[in-house]
């Protein structure tokens, strides 16, 4: 089955890059862009069926390697119609 | 005392490690005795005396900087070096593959300025806990060294931070010197440049000692600084 990881970086820790973006954007005059926070887009191809079991797992990978908890926060989905 | 030419040094390498011949070329002028340069799919290290994760791009940096390195075979072993009260020094990626592998607390984030910063910084040494690595240096002692990082902002959140600083387990702080630029060339948290573990043992730091090592390359500072870790691990 496929699965999305989104890895985004916890609130409160700066992102240089998101800032620059932003900077940027406010410079090609989309002044309505107040902020921005850059993530990441991780997607697995899992030998699994079991909805639950696999949930369990990519966490563990997350938790494992996918993310570094120190500042950042990871969310798994698993899309419909598998 | 065991001599200098008498100690076992690993330096570890990775795909990706540039600075591992470099440090290999430090550590034997320094002790006249050639370290190991071990392999990451390794499994186990022979009884050493220190551990040297050096700097580089181990694995490209791909998924975050030292992230893929803290997970290669190797590492279990410097884990059980570290459970021991072994002596580990990371340089760079290094210091970036030990706070992945949880050794040292916190994270090495994007430089503020969001470039590649490759230039001669200043950095003081600061009063630390019982360590080997700043034990022979006298505390203020400036050390002037080449960075050359893009990810060498060090973030650890509030708590951490404050507990860091009063266990005394920040080694060095960027300072003002004779290097072109601002002081703190990253934006790292409280100027630092280097930091100890609770134990003293495990030491990580972005400026490279190895890289200045003889006034021909522009500078000795790091001679100054390996040689006191080195002969305060053989005391």
């Amino acid at each position: 089955m496929q699965v999305i990881v989104n890895i985004s970086l916890k609130e409160g820790v700066l992102d240089p890059q998101g800032l620059a973006i932003a900077r940027s954007l406010n410079d090609l005059g989309f002044q309505e862009v107040d902020g921005i926070r850059v993530g990441k887009r991780i997607v697995l191809e899992v030998d699994e069926t079991d909805e639950a079991r696999l949930h369990q797992r990519v966490a563990k990978m997350c938790e494992t390697l996918l993310s570094n908890t120190v500042i950042e926060d990871y969310d798994i989905d698993i899309p419909d119609g598998q | 005392m065991m001599s200098l030419t008498s100690m076992r040094i690993a330096i570890l390498v990775f795909p990706g490690s540039n600075c591992d011949r470099d440090m290999m070329v430090a550590i034997e002028r320094l002790t006249g005795r050639r370290p190991s340069l071990v392999w990451h799919k390794e499994s186990s290290l022979d009884s050493i005396d220190l551990a040297i994760i050096p700097g580089g791009f181990s694995f490209g940096d791909y998924l975050r900087c030292g992230a893929l390195a803290a997970r290669a075979p190797v590492i279990d072993a410097v884990l059980d070096h570290a459970a021991r009260g072994g002596a580990i020094m990371g340089v760079c990626n290094g210091f970036q593959i030990l706070l992945e592998t949880g050794l040292l607390p916190g994270v090495l984030v994007k430089n503020a300025g969001l470039k590649y910063i490759c230039r001669n910084v200043t950095v003081d040494v600061c009063d630390t806990i019982d360590s080997p690595f700043t034990q022979n240096l006298e505390t203020g002692t400036r050390l002037t060294m080449p960075v050359a990082h893009n990810e060498g902002n060090y973030f650890v959140d509030e708590d951490k931070l404050a507990r860091l600083n009063d266990n005394g387990q920040i080694a060095f702080r960027y300072t003002d010197g004779s290097a072109h630029g601002p002081a703190n060339p990253n934006g790292s948290s409280l100027n630092i440049a280097g930091i100890v573990s609770a134990n003293g043992r495990v030491m990580g730091m972005m400026p490279h000692p190895e890289r200045a090592i003889s006034p021909e390359l522009g500078g000795s500072d790091g001679a100054t600084l390996l040689q006191g870790c080195l002969e305060a691990l053989a005391s």
